[in-house]
């Protein structure tokens, strides 16, 4: 019952026949070798697996691979290009966005399209933003706060304070 | 978690896949945005043997005023009602009822069609269609046919939509004088189905005498509910704190919800009676 299917992920064209019940976050990381998307809850509830699909966030635990085909994925290994990194990867460096690191390539994904759609997002239309994300770290003022450098980064606007933010 | 294996098509036009139904018959399902359908498969609730894929079908995915009416296609995604501007003018409603659903991700696959043909009385959209009194656009190899809301949900998980047939589209009528409207569920975290959920419409005449009312209510009962006795309570009346609260006091005595680890069932009618009258509240603020 296998069908073959062509896809693109960050440029590359991937053409391979698989189950039609294959997971498109397994063809990504065991088909594609690409392990920067991560399985956390595997129920569509944690956004590890966030990928953009055509440029739109998605969970790529409950989509199957065959969903995806002629579409352009992008997941975190396409971010950066031979000019440096994405802005959003600049933001999380920049503002210790992360901890363990297991939520952050989904996070920066899901931020990516946010950003696209609304450059200069307020605080609570962020953390609206990534309400399809866990972090069970640090919490998520440094992840706001990434995301909003981010913002600015590619509007051109000043950079904000990196400073490190105290919760009283 | 994977699923158990399919067979899987994806038809490019509405009559091939309303073929394919007919040929394989009761061991298909129609897939698409398969954000309630997946899941279910990987934990094998679900276990189809063929999945139709209804994503390359043309012509699905509009989100239009037409006349008098608000019509959306069976494959506009949640997101797209979120989005749009003109829906958020007319019907609030929907970008109460679009931020309250699973999280951006999920909002960016699931259907506003796909969330009506699950049938599941947990989902936000069913609800709202009550309220605004929505006809389903169901499609055969026969043709066309439109069922109101109230003939649509038959029970937990079934609906009017035949074996054979496909949901297309949902039309909802436009009211031309003052209305308002406005949903909203309590959860106890995001992604969460609703413990309760309220969605109400209202209708007022010049003198703000309420002509017409719609409420709907989420998860608290097998299929989608209206609030009938709630709706008759406002309709010919002045929406005063007194009718009000006498239409909230309606809703949570007609519900019947089960207790479960989301709350009692004492608990869960008192959420019903606090939304109703905060929507009613903010539906009447809104038709202003």
């Amino acid at each position: 019952m296998e069908k073959e299917i062509t896809l693109k992920i960050n440029g590359e064209e991937y053409t391979q026949k698989v189950e039609p019940r294959t997971l498109l976050i397994h063809f990504i990381r065991e088909n594609a070798s690409l392990t920067g998307s991560h399985i956390g809850c595997d129920t569509s509830s944690c956004g590890a697996c966030t990928i953009l699909i055509d440029g739109k966030s998605a969970k790529s635990c409950t989509i199957l691979a065959i969903q995806a085909q002629g579409k352009e994925i992008t997941t975190v290994e396409g971010l950066a290009t031979t000019e440096g990194v994405h802005p959003i990867q600049e933001g999380f460096k920049e503002n210790h966005g992360l901890h363990c690191g297991f939520c952050t390539p989904g996070m920066m994904l899901r931020a990516v399209e946010l950003l696209e759609k609304n450059p200069d997002p307020t605080e609570e239309e962020i953390r609206w933003g990534i309400s399809g994300n866990l972090c069970r770290c640090t919490g998520y003022n440094n992840i706001v706060k990434a995301i909003k450098y981010a913002g600015a980064k590619i509007r051109g606007a000043e950079l904000p304070s990196t400073e490190p933010v105290f919760v009283e | 978690m994977i699923p158990a294996s399919f067979d899987y098509s994806a038809p490019s036009t509405l009559k091939e896949a309303l073929n394919l139904l007919k040929d394989i018959g009761d061991e298909a399902k129609i897939l698409a945005g398969g954000h309630s359908l997946i899941p279910m498969m990987k934990l094998r609730f679900a276990e189809p043997e063929h999945l139709i894929d209804i994503s390359n079908v043309p012509g699905l995915s509009y989100v239009n005023f037409e006349g008098d009416h608000l019509k959306i296609g069976a494959m506009a995604r949640e997101v797209d009602l979120e989005d749009s501007k003109e829906v958020g003018e007319k019907f609030p409603i929907f970008h109460d009822v679009a931020k309250l659903i699973a999280d951006p991700q999920v909002r960016n696959f699931g259907t506003i069609g796909g969330n009506l043909a699950h049938g599941d009385a947990a989902n936000d959209q069913p609800a709202v269609m009550i309220a605004l009194d929505a006809q389903v656009e169901i499609t055969g190899l026969d043709g066309v046919r439109t069922v109101g809301i109230d003939d649509f949900f038959y029970g937990f998980y079934a609906t009017a939509v035949q074996e054979d047939e496909i949901l297309t589209g949902i039309n909802i009528p436009v009211p031309t004088g003052r209305f308002g409207n406005a949903y909203h569920k309590s959860e106890r975290k995001v992604g969460d189905y609703a413990t309760g959920g309220v969605a109400v419409h209202v209708e007022l005449d010049a003198e703000g005498t309420c002509t017409k009312a719609g409420i709907g209510l989420t998860n608290v009962n097998p299929t989608p509910l209206r609030a009938s006795r709630s709706e008759e309570a406002l309709v010919g009346a002045k929406l005063d704190d007194t009718t009000i609260e006498s239409a909230a006091q309606y809703a949570s005595e007609d519900c019947n919800p089960s207790s479960d680890l989301r709350g009692s069932e004492d608990y869960k009618r008192r959420i019903i009676k606090v939304l109703t009258k905060r929507m009613i509240h903010k539906a009447l603020e809104r038709a202003q």
